[in-house]
């Protein structure tokens, strides 16, 4: 033991680049990983909780400089005479106590105020800097309250939109592509290699090259503003058809000629064997495809060009183009629209890691 | 009556011949067995005659008919694969009854051939299960159960049992023995297992690159192999050979005369053999007797395997040419020793320079 | 494994009944064509709309090039030879952008010459410290590979207004900095700090798609190697150079090829966080194209589809370098 602690302490940095799992013994070198974790940890999480937990402030609140970290609200009190609640404040007295009052309105560098507990004392004038709001941790919902009152009837059909894009385009995905994986994987067919690599070709073609053409496309097919012009470009994903292919290899041909003998049709055997076989690589294209439409946002600016086709993300851009940007529904409509898709793929995560992991392409 | 014929049936992948042409003939309820090193091209056989690959040439017909351009499914042939292909995501059920949905069977049909089916084979509580949670030889019984079900004019097995451990793989030789006595149809069974061939077989076909090398019963293809490439294969373990030249032809037989080694005199009938000519001689470890007297070929022992029933003994002729001894019970023999075995008289067998069986008188 | 399970029980489901329709125009194309064609007929869906909207766009594209005016529809569109490639080269210096016709377009060239190296090299910097990190036995790694990984699911647009958000000027990063006494700055204002940040809100969005795929590849290389090398006497360091790093290798170049091409196209996350600005700081060719095709009027397809050709052929030249000079070291 005495020589492990004697070790030089550059080689404790270089076996922090090369340790391998299956040790015992926690090393300065492992604090220093959880470290770095933990750094990582707060930059890559901490910006969503942010807009999170800010999606939940007061508009008060949310302007405030410095921010404060946790949404907080005014504790406001009954008081009789007045029909509105009043904010409560601290208010330190020149004797050096502190008083709870409650503030009534504000004239420049002072504030009317008065005491909730004694009403019938009468108003007292207090200066601003001694008043002190009395404050609680509250959730507002003002935010996505005043979200769907104003956008309502609205980003309902965004919500609308961006499903029915991310539902029928990753139905057709998925049927498209594991037929075509199918007839890939399973026939030796004069033609096969070279229809593989007309669709693999296109994963060497950005989808931004050819965005004015498939602009055109979709034009001519009369689709602009039409939610399915959105949805055909995207269908013949050549990793989703690659990746089924791979998968589709692994299914022994065996099996398909068992069931060749057993009196099934081609499409029977895709439809009743190979298909089923495939479920874990085809749950890795819908979480693909599902993931993909939902974010998408280049396709959908150019061709959806109305307000009624918007997708969610359109909509949210276009929060940002108008003159003033309104921080409070702007928060509450990117939590709601990052959170479903992130909270569902928490627990998928592990599908999506290997999925990636096997094709290194998302 | 379902026999079978293949006349000239050919098939190349590409340039590549696998199987040049070749004629076979099975009868009507037999069980033949066809045997080969790997790649010799007895899978494909198969598989041509189940339909799942398209001959290049020639003619298959079951029962007289021509069934070379008839689908897989459709040719009355059911066929037991080496993995045995169960569909994983269906349980045993559905196994055995998929492909009578497919042909639209009537239910109460299918529910009594899948039941005959398992009673036959003992696997009727294994009906709701998936092939994952079976052993590998309840899966072995259940892919026969899927071939039984279709109940076809002639079942086809892929190398079956060699996916199965030693001990469960003599069972199921046995089984699959007393379900072919008890269907009696036509069976063709694929392996590269000689002692599966010798023990199931009632007729073997010996294949090599595509070629039928021999066709005959298990003993007569021990007792008689037709070259030296059926003498090799056929025998465990294998028959040893020795080169040697025919020095002298007489009336009264051959001599053989191999370097280092006493002559022999081999009792054959006059023949087309000539002296000088180059022949190679077989003889199968389990047919030399060692003497005791000095005569003999004198072989050192490399290796004694005792085995306790039996013991092998790896040895070295004088120029080097390996050469096992089988010994019935526990051997005395140890390494280093030098030996005097006897090849036993009318258990030889004469190859000449083409490896084609020279007759003999035996015995 | 369960909700896999049921999401493609789901998916099954719901594509039943389509499929039901289906089944006997298929059972009717294979009697009517034989089995042999069986492959095309499952191919055809797919390679249509492969042809359609990938291969087909590369060839509208060469036309749109080589054609003026505004009209989308290429009979409308006059040939012009050259000219749009000649008026996106027409520069009095090429150093100096304001010297250049299209004095946008060398600055966003220039923009995506400097970004494009410094975000990769970031972005791989730090993805494989991750996946090292992540590599290692430590409590929890599942629960932090999950944490690099979050960001990636996020969509573009929510990425670049949750850091709008942190980087105004009353946001949160500024809150930080005035609590440990520092002043105030406005991140997107100035160029140098917009184009930091640009980098570093790309990054933030997609190493972990990275460091899964480098993770795997550190996880691919096995353990009996290490245990080799440990019997050898190998020093760490060797380990790591010798061993690590040369298998890494294949895994590197893909995370590589991948990153260079993605960076390349940048285009969502600017384009909401800032614009492209201030000025033109952090516009990029992606963009580029994206204005003068669609949001500047009147739209020029000709001009923007002539820098989107020469895009894809600096990709395409630069994917088969990397490749050639892969396939030149064994790999």
């Amino acid at each position: 033991m005495s020589e492990v602690a004697a070790r030089p302490v550059h080689s404790a940095i270089l076996q922090f680049l090369t340790r391998r799992r299956g040790r015992t013994r926690a090393d300065w070198t492992d604090w220093l990983t959880y470290a770095y974790l933990f750094v990582g940890l707060a930059v890559m999480f901490a910006p969503v909780l942010w807009v999170v937990l800010s999606s939940f402030k007061t508009p008060v609140n949310l302007v405030e400089f410095p921010p404060t970290f946790l949404p907080y609200a005014v504790e406001t009190v009954e008081v009789e005479g007045f029909d509105e609640p009043l904010p409560l404040y601290e208010v330190a007295t020149e004797e050096g106590e502190t008083r709870l009052l409650a503030q009534i309105r504000r004239v420049g560098l002072n504030a009317q105020m008065i005491d909730p507990a004694k009403p019938e004392a009468g108003r007292v004038v207090v200066a601003v800097a001694d008043a002190k709001p009395v404050r609680h941790i509250q959730f507002y919902w003002g935010n996505y309250a005043q979200l769907l009152s104003t956008s309502g009837s609205n980003l309902w059909l965004y919500v609308y939109n961006s499903l029915f894009i991310t539902v029928v385009a990753t139905l057709i995905t998925v049927v498209m592509n594991s037929m075509a994986a199918f007839a890939l994987a399973k026939y030796r067919f004069k033609g096969n290699t070279l229809a593989l690599v007309a669709i693999l070709m296109t994963l060497m073609i950005p989808p931004t090259v050819v965005l004015v053409p498939t602009y055109l496309i979709v034009a001519q097919l009369g689709l602009v503003g039409n939610l399915w012009g959105v949805i055909l470009p995207t269908v013949a994903t050549p990793t989703g058809v690659f990746l089924l292919r791979q998968y589709m290899l692994t299914i022994p041909d065996e099996l398909i000629e068992a069931a060749r003998m057993d009196h099934a049709s081609e499409w029977r055997i895709y439809w009743r064997i190979v298909l089923p076989l495939s479920a874990p690589a085809l749950a890795v294209v819908a979480i693909f495809s599902i993931l993909s439409r939902w974010n998408d946002f280049l396709l959908p600016l150019v061709v959806l060009n109305r307000r009624e086709v918007f997708t969610l993300q359109l909509a949210l851009a276009s929060f940002q183009d108008e003159n003033q940007i309104h921080y409070d529904q702007l928060l509450a409509m990117t939590t709601l629209t990052a959170l479903p898709l992130a909270f569902a793929f928490i627990f998928l995560q592990r599908y999506i890691a290997s999925g990636i992991a096997s094709t290194g392409i998302k | 009556m379902a026999n079978l014929i293949l006349e000239k049936l050919g098939k190349s992948f590409g340039a590549v011949k696998v199987i040049p042409g070749l004629d076979l003939q099975i009868d009507d309820g037999e069980f033949v067995v066809f045997v080969g090193p790997s790649g010799c091209g007895k899978s494909t056989l198969l598989r041509l005659i189940a339909g799942l690959e398209e001959a290049s040439t020639g003619d298959i017909r079951i029962s007289g008919e021509s069934v070379i351009s008839v689908p897989a499914a459709d040719r009355g042939v059911a066929m037991v694969f080496q993995s045995y292909a169960l569909y994983p995501h269906m349980t045993v059920r559905e196994n055995l009854s998929f492909g009578l949905e497919n042909i639209r069977m009537p239910k109460d049909e299918i529910a009594r051939r899948v039941a005959t089916a398992t009673k036959m084979l003992q696997i009727e509580e294994l009906l709701e299960r998936r092939p994952k949670e079976l052993s590998g030889g309840q899966r072995q019984r259940v892919a026969i159960g899927r071939a039984i079900t279709r109940d076809p004019k002639i079942f086809l097995f892929d190398e079956p049992l060699s996916n199965l451990d030693a001990e469960l793989r003599v069972l199921m030789r046995v089984e699959i023995t007393k379900l072919h006595e008890r269907l009696g149809n036509t069976m063709i069974y694929v392996t590269h297992d000689q002692i599966e061939a010798m023990t199931m077989a009632d007729k073997i076909v010996v294949l090599r690159k595509g070629v039928i090398e021999q066709v005959g019963v298990p003993l007569e293809l021990y007792n008689r192999p037709r070259n030296l490439f059926v003498a090799g294969f056929i025998g465990s373990p294998r028959m040893n050979f020795v080169d040697g030249t025919i020095t002298e032809v007489t009336g009264a037989g051959l001599s053989f005369q191999s370097p280092h080694l006493p002559p022999l005199t081999l009792p054959a009938r006059p023949g087309p053999l000539r002296a000088g000519a180059t022949v190679t001689l077989g003889v199968r470890p389990e047919h030399f007797t060692l003497s005791e007297n000095g005569t003999g070929w004198p072989l050192k022992v490399s290796v004694a395997e005792q085995h306790g029933a039996n013991s092998y003994l790896h040895c070295v002729t004088p120029d080097g040419t390996p050469m096992l001894i089988h010994e019935a019970g526990q051997s005395h023999v140890a390494r280093g020793d030098i030996l005097r075995a006897e090849p036993r008289e009318g258990h030889w067998h004469l190859f000449n320079a083409e490896g084609q069986r020279m007759p003999l008188d035996e015995g | 494994m369960r909700a896999t399970a049921a999401l493609s029980g789901a998916i099954a489901a719901l594509a039943a009944l389509p499929a039901r329709a289906v089944e006997p125009v298929m059972h009717g194309a294979q009697k009517a064509l034989g089995i042999k064609q069986m492959p095309w007929v499952f191919l055809i869906p797919n390679l249509l709309a492969v042809l359609l909207f990938s291969l087909m766009p590369v060839f509208i594209n060469l036309f749109y090039s080589v054609t003026g005016s505004d009209r989308l529809y290429p009979v409308d569109r006059p040939y012009i030879g050259g000219a749009n490639y000649e008026t996106l080269f027409d520069c009095g210096n090429y150093l100096d952008p304001s010297t250049c016709s299209r004095d946008l377009f060398w600055r966003a060239l220039g923009n995506t010459l400097v970004f494009v190296p410094v975000q990769v090299a970031a972005m791989i910097g730090i993805a494989l410290f991750t996946a090292i990190c992540l590599n290692r036995d430590i409590r929890g790694r599942g629960f932090f590979r999950s944490i690099f990984f979050f960001p990636v699911m996020l969509s573009p647009v929510v990425v670049a207004l949750t850091w709008q958000w942190i980087l105004q000027r009353n946001g949160a990063l500024n809150g930080l900095l005035t609590s440990i006494g520092l002043n105030r700055v406005n991140w997107l204002v100035f160029p140098d700090s917009a184009f930091f940040w640009s980098v570093f809100v790309t990054v933030w969005a997609h190493m972990g798609f990275f460091t899964i795929i480098l993770l795997a590849g550190l996880q691919s290389i096995p353990r009996d190697v290490y245990e080799a090398a440990k019997m050898d006497a190998a020093s760490p360091w060797r380990v790591f150079t010798r061993i690590t790093l040369p298998m890494l290798k294949p895994t590197l170049l893909v995370v590589f090829i991948l990153c260079v091409i993605r960076s390349v196209q940048t285009f969502d996350e600017l384009y909401v966080l800032t614009g492209g600005g201030p000025g033109s700081a952090t516009i990029l060719i992606v963009q580029y194209i994206y204005e003068v095709g669609f949001a500047i009027q009147p739209r020029n397809f000709g001009l923007a589809a002539a820098a989107s050709l020469l895009l894809g052929a600096v990709l395409m030249i630069f994917t088969l370098i990397q490749l050639r000079l892969a396939r030149g070291r064994n790999l």
